[in-house]
């Protein structure tokens, strides 16, 4: 891909970041930040890509670990926010006139 | 290999890794309320999904055996881990999750460096370049995530730890490493695996330095800009591998992590670079534990129950404090038994309160405590007037009223819960031990102050126990 297409998208993706993730709440902060977290692993593909180039047993040892820290990265930090997120769903209803302001 | 169907960089690939961005972006944008937030975290795992899948299918992948092993030892340890973890301990969670990250994006840039020098050796710029990035702040990320990591678990003094001549060594290890990043990109046509090697380790070296004289109370704003930093690393990744997914996915982190950093400086009214260079904890030695005995008043939790019982509002302040002892249910348990008895209970959240943002509202999540009843600073301050008892537990320096009313104090100008305008003030702690700012607490020698010296969990539980009995 043209290198000026790659940095528009990165341009407006970051404008895009801005504008979603400042409408998140304080409450939320930690899942949120748990939440990025897991998704910045998404380089674990960039492992999943390297480790098919490997011939060396250095190259093919790195391309474990950086799948497994990936891996470790995605999967943790998506099963961690979701338990924390659980703890902010099964709120009990304290009164019926409750209003779910935003 | 049989499985290999999809053309790498083509239109299907291509097609794949935008519904796998679109998703992480609504997920997050699904994250704005709690109600929606465990969806918009599953709308984003479904992303990260079918990026996985999608890129399994291309052709070109190998080492299956190796790459299966790789995603097994992963996902066994990353399920392990944050099924088991404490929700007291979710800082350093993420501290190390984001620590992984970080060593991967650096180990994929160091792998496509190798791959480069087989190819012929030239590695053009535009590779060149991203891979430079990634390789310095994936590395800086991984080293500093793990002292993070270390202080928040306390596996190494939370404390700053100084080097002489520190701020020095940083400048030189930076130039060094931005010189030897040019020299690499200069000779592309040949580039010296010896240098790019050099360039790892100064960065590791860098992440160690960096973090190590920070404080724990620092540590909230180290953890983002470090998730920051990966996520950038990550969207460089997504440079050289030509993914628009990793580009998209990166720099949605990347400003998620910088717009926390800026909230929770503006929050403690510090730069950036301040909380990162200043080692503020070692600052005002002088004025920390200068052992003078000023007078204060104590408290007994019989005592404070019944002060509690008949207030008509109380606002309960957390801190770390109540992280430590894993208050966080007894707090609820003392608050349930006092709205039993009509008395209006809040919380004042204050924006660094913990280790890392949001850190006292997952506790009290965790707790069950509505997060209605969980209020910002600015929100709960013009009540504090009319608030009969505040209640701090394990909170020091956020209620510290020299921030507002002593230019000279370390934290002066600091936004902090203004405790001290309510009726009366109730301090649960151990100790008039001064708090990580290593200043004294005006607060606990206020008129208004009564000190209740005991552990948080210990006394939330002895206060309900109480006020049941009352």
């Amino acid at each position: 891909m043209d290198l000026i297409v790659e940095t528009t998208i990165f341009v407006l993706a970051a404008f895009v970041g801005f504008e979603v993730i400042s409408k998140v709440p304080t409450t939320l902060h930690t899942p949120l930040m748990s939440q990025t977290n897991a998704i910045h692993g998404i380089v674990m593909v960039g492992g999943l890509i390297v480790i098919g180039l490997a011939d060396d047993p250095l190259e093919k040892t790195i391309g474990v670990i950086a799948i497994a820290f990936g891996t470790i990265n995605i999967v943790g930090g998506f099963m961690v926010t979701d338990r924390m997120l659980g703890m902010f769903a099964r709120r009990p209803k304290p009164k019926a006139d409750d209003e779910g302001d935003t | 290999m049989p499985l290999a169907v999809i053309e790498p960089g083509g239109d299907l690939a291509t097609a794949l890794y935008i519904v796998s961005f679109s998703l992480f972006i609504f997920g997050v944008r699904r994250g704005t309320h709690p109600t929606t937030a465990r969806q918009g975290n599953l709308i984003a795992a479904t992303g990260m999904a079918i990026a996985v899948g999608t890129t399994l299918l291309l052709d070109g992948i190998g080492n299956w055996g190796l790459l299966i092993a790789g995603l097994a030892i992963g996902t066994a340890v990353g399920v392990v881990a944050s099924l088991r973890v404490q929700m007291t301990a979710m800082p350093q969670m993420v501290a190390l999750y984001n620590g992984v990250g970080g060593g991967a994006v650096a180990l994929i840039s160091w792998s496509e460096f190798r791959h480069g020098l087989e190819l012929g050796g030239e590695i053009p710029l535009d590779e060149m370049v991203p891979i430079l990035l990634s390789t310095v702040i994936g590395s800086v990320s991984f080293w500093g995530s793990n002292i993070a990591f270390g202080k928040l678990q306390g596996l190494i003094p939370g404390q700053p730890i100084k080097v002489p001549g520190q701020q020095i060594l940083n400048a030189v290890l930076l130039v060094g490493i931005i010189a030897a990043c040019i020299v690499l990109g200069a000779t592309n046509d040949d580039p010296s695996q010896g240098l790019f090697i050099a360039v790892l380790i100064a960065a590791a070296l860098l992440g160690n330095l960096v973090v190590l004289p920070i404080g724990g109370a620092d540590m909230p704003v180290v953890i983002s800009l470090l998730n920051a930093f990966t996520g950038l690393a990550a969207a460089g990744a997504g440079f050289t591998l030509d993914n628009v997914a990793l580009i998209v996915a990166g720099t949605l982190v990347g400003s998620s992590g910088t717009i926390l950093t800026l909230e929770m400086a503006t929050a403690m009214n510090r730069s950036v670079p301040n909380i990162l260079f200043a080692g503020f904890g070692a600052l005002p030695e002088a004025a920390a534990g200068s052992g003078e005995e000023r007078p204060h008043r104590s408290i007994s939790a019989q005592d404070a129950a019944i002060s509690l019982s008949y207030a008509d509002s109380v606002v309960i302040v957390p801190g770390y404090g109540m992280a430590v002892a894993q208050a966080q249910h007894a707090v609820k348990e003392m608050a349930d038994e006092l709205e039993r008895r009509g008395v209006e209970v809040n919380y004042a959240i204050h924006p660094v309160a913990g280790r890392m943002p949001g850190h006292m509202n997952v506790l009290l999540a965790e707790a069950d405590v509505p997060y209605e009843k969980l209020r910002e600073m600015d929100e709960i301050n013009p009540e504090m007037p009319r608030t009969d008892v505040a209640v701090v537990i394990g909170a020091n320096d956020v209620t510290n009223p020299a921030a507002k009313d002593d230019p000279n104090s370390p934290i002066a100008g600091m936004p902090i819960i203004e405790v001290d305008e309510a009726q009366q003030v109730i301090v649960i702690k151990r100790s008039l031990s001064p708090g990580f700012a290593g200043i004294d607490n005006d607060l606990f020698y206020h008129e208004k102050t009564s000190m209740l010296f005991s552990d948080a969990k210990a006394a939330a539980q002895e206060i309900a126990a109480e006020v049941e009995e009352l």
